[in-house]
């Protein structure tokens, strides 16, 4: 009994003793970089293919990929380590997560000055201006390395179209002929004629970009903590009256939060879908139909409409390991290493040309464009165009910069619901979001006081 | 009548409560602590910016109308899924406690709910209820039922207290079914020469010598209700639509993990500690005293 217990403190040394760092070995090593991701399969395995060609690419440094579970459960994890003085050197972290992690302070290595520390250059001129901007701080320094990016599109199914007598190959471009469309369809006996994915980041967000209306005061909170959400605008509040009136009378089909509805138009239900550009390599996996891709619709009678949509999708992050700071330059120099490998537009091209996210560089659109993706793709291109449409992005169309805006996004999304129940109209509805999301605001201004 | 074991010294006592009181400290003492201490800061989410705010997150908690509406579903939600899981439970183990053909058989697959992991046992339910892909949500909208959980509030609640309860009906059965084997058939037996019916029987002679074991579940029921539900609540509706199935405990989630805002989730779950205790205080003084043992 006694010899076993010795032996087994022995092996424990022996483990302990192999942890402890050995000077002459590390040299040989290559540094380590960890690398946080909230991308599920088939997205996480490319995304970690791209890592792996790095890290062939060059004998210094080595990126660990690791995943934790969708965007919300990888902010978070990364959020308790850095408590806890372990985080990893970069983290995946979604668009909506941008404003809470702006107001990061010391917790976030900035990239323009990670950049500028380790000697390396990235042309962010080149970068699509609603990709670079959602990521940008006010005064237009690059915080973060925008990488998968989308936006909502309008996917129509045209054998419904058919159906309905109409023209299969002329997706409605205005709400107002969404809505003849959607009469149609449902006379013709289509159970679900118009659905959305991400009621709050397509009917709300997209809407106002599009149309050029403040979500919030200070350019969207580009401009500062203390912004205040403006949703109950005549525009949004026309708009939600109108899903309103199409839900009841059975035009618009609710279903659900998040990406509740994506599966409602592979599997044929719905006619007329907005959602994810992402969406589209499952359509064209599930789908039994012909489809097509087209622009998200506006109203034709509001002036400046329409304009770029924004952004979805999410950007890496440099962060410190914990309050006390504690990486060395080396460190620095490996993630912006990564950087630079991951902005080159091959690796964007092929990313895009894999994945369906839009390319986040015009060179890298451009390689796109001369390999014949958008012939054999027809629609693959629509995003892009959208994303591009009236030049350089205002206030209005740059994108959300609103702390907290994971909670206000749920708001939006449970003020719609209360809506579509019949609890209450969409003056009441917009009133509703403006009245919580400003207590949101204010609780977030009075955390992250300087 | 009680035996008293007098220990002499304190040192093999102690020893012998060392194991369970490091459990208690580690896993209840020191987060209880930590929470309540987290209470009364008011944080940024990455912890660099701390400040002391006294008890303002319990002010804002409790006059939030969220909130108190969370506190309603959760006394809706509670009392419905602890009746029906218990008398659910209780049908069940009086049927298969007669001596019929298979009994084993049928205590066998009705114990086996119980090892379903929630987000499972909610995917389950899912997959029958979902309006456009579950069979029995289709079948209801073909039947001109209108049923829509992701928009109907009343719909929702009636699904997660059916998954909940469900998954807590094998629980009880084994108890109450134990409870049913220990009761003397010599009690039953004299019961029946007097002229009792089944029925009678069940309620004079049978339902209060259960009663240790029904107030056993009670207690065992409610914190269940109370606190192991999120798993159910997360996969089948996330606190929707609405908030109509947002409880406590899920409350407590969405603010400290979905929002990072510490500080009030901290208060939040120090009102639940409380509300818990001094629901279980009243369960022992004031109902207990009508169990017959």
């Amino acid at each position: 009994m006694k010899r076993r217990f010795l032996a087994a403190a022995a092996l424990g040394l022996a483990a302990l003793a192999g942890l402890l760092p050995r000077p002459a070995a590390a040299q040989a090593q290559p540094v380590e970089i960890q690398f946080w991701h909230g991308l599920a399969q088939p997205l996480g395995g490319q995304l970690e293919q791209i890592v792996a060609d790095f890290n062939a690419s060059q004998p210094r440094y080595r990126v660990v990929p690791s995943f934790r579970g969708g965007y919300a459960e990888t902010m978070v994890a990364a959020i308790a380590a850095f408590r806890a003085n372990a985080a990893p050197h970069l983290v995946q972290m979604f668009e909506v997560g941008t404003g809470t992690m702006m107001a990061a302070g010391r917790a976030v290595k900035p990239t323009y000055g990670l950049l500028a520390e380790s000697g390396v250059e990235i042309d962010f001129g080149d970068y699509l201006p609603p990709v670079r901007g959602y990521y940008q701080a006010a005064d237009g320094r690059q915080m973060s390395l925008p990488f998968n990016s989308s936006t909502a599109v309008m996917f129509w199914n045209k054998d419904h179209f058919r159906r309905a007598g109409l023209d299969p190959n002329a997706p409605p471009q205005t709400w107002q002929e969404v809505e003849q469309a959607a009469r149609k369809l449902k006379a013709a006996g289509l159970a679900c004629p118009l659905t959305t994915a991400w009621p709050a980041w397509v009917q709300v967000e997209q809407m106002s970009a599009l149309h050029d209306v403040p979500i919030a005061t200070l350019g969207n909170g580009f401009g500062g903590l203390g912004a205040e959400m403006r949703v109950n605008n005549p525009l949004m509040v026309r708009h939600m009256n109108n899903l309103i009136a199409w839900q009841r009378e059975g035009l618009f089909k609710y279903g659900g939060r998040d990406a509740a509805a994506d599966a409602l138009f592979p599997n044929g239900e719905c006619s007329i879908y907005m959602g994810s550009s992402g969406v589209r390599s499952r359509i064209i996996r599930e789908g039994r139909f012909e489809w097509g891709t087209a622009m998200l619709p506006y109203y034709s009678d509001v002036a400046g409409a329409p304009r770029n949509s924004i952004i979805g999708g999410a950007s890496f992050w440099a962060l410190n390991r914990g309050p006390q700071g504690g990486r060395n330059a080396e460190e620095w120099k490996g993630v912006a290493e990564f950087f630079r490998y991951l902005s080159q537009p091959e690796v964007d091209a092929k990313w895009h040309m894999e994945t369906g996210y839009v390319p986040v560089r015009r060179a890298s659109y451009a390689i796109a464009e001369r390999e014949g993706y958008y012939q054999k793709n027809p629609g693959a291109e629509i995003p892009i165009e959208q994303l591009l449409r009236g030049g350089e992005t205002t206030e209005n169309t740059r994108g959300i910069r609103l702390g907290g805006y994971v909670e206000i996004r749920n708001i939006i999304q449970e003020e719609m619901e209360k809506a579509f129940q019949g609890q209450q109209d969409g003056q009441q509805a917009m009133d509703a979001v403006v009245r919580r999301g400003n207590q949101v605001l204010r609780n977030f201004e009075r955390a992250n006081r300087q | 009548m009680r035996k008293k074991v007098i220990f002499k010294g304190v040192a093999l006592p102690l020893l012998l409560l060392a194991p369970q009181l490091a459990i208690t400290c580690v896993f209840f003492l020191w987060p209880a602590g930590a929470a309540i201490w987290q209470s009364v800061l008011q944080q940024d989410a990455w912890g660099l910016r701390t400040e002391f705010v006294g008890l303002r997150n319990f002010e804002e908690v409790l006059v939030d109308p969220a909130w108190r509406e969370a506190a309603w579903n959760t006394l809706v939600f509670s009392a419905a899924v602890a009746t029906s899981a218990m008398a659910v439970a209780l049908f069940l183990a009086v049927q298969a406690d007669k001596s019929i053909r298979g009994a084993n058989l049928y205590k066998t697959l009705l114990i086996w709910p119980y090892a379903v992991a929630p987000a499972v046992a909610a995917v389950l339910w899912l997959f029958l209820f979902h309006p456009s892909i579950g069979l029995i949500g289709r079948a209801l909208n073909q039947a001109g039922i209108l049923w829509d959980y992701k928009l109907n509030g009343g719909q929702a609640m009636l699904l997660v207290i059916i998954a909940s309860a469900w998954k807590q009906v094998s629980y009880n059965f084994i108890f109450f079914l134990a409870g049913l084997q220990s009761i003397p058939r010599s009690v039953l037996e004299a019961a029946a020469i007097d002229g009792a019916r089944p029925t009678r029987r069940f309620w004079t002679v049978v339902f209060p010598l259960l009663s240790p074991t029904t107030f056993f579940l009670l207690v065992v029921n409610l914190v269940y209700a109370f606190f192991d539900t999120f798993g159910v609540i997360h996969a089948l509706t996330g606190g929707g639509p609405g908030k109509a199935t947002e409880t406590l405990i899920y409350k407590v989630y969405v603010e400290g993990v979905q929002n990072t805002n510490l500080g009030s989730s901290a208060a939040q779950s120090v009102i639940l500690m409380v509300l818990v205790i001094a629901m279980t205080v009243v369960q022992f003084r004031f109902i207990e005293r009508r169990v017959h043992y």
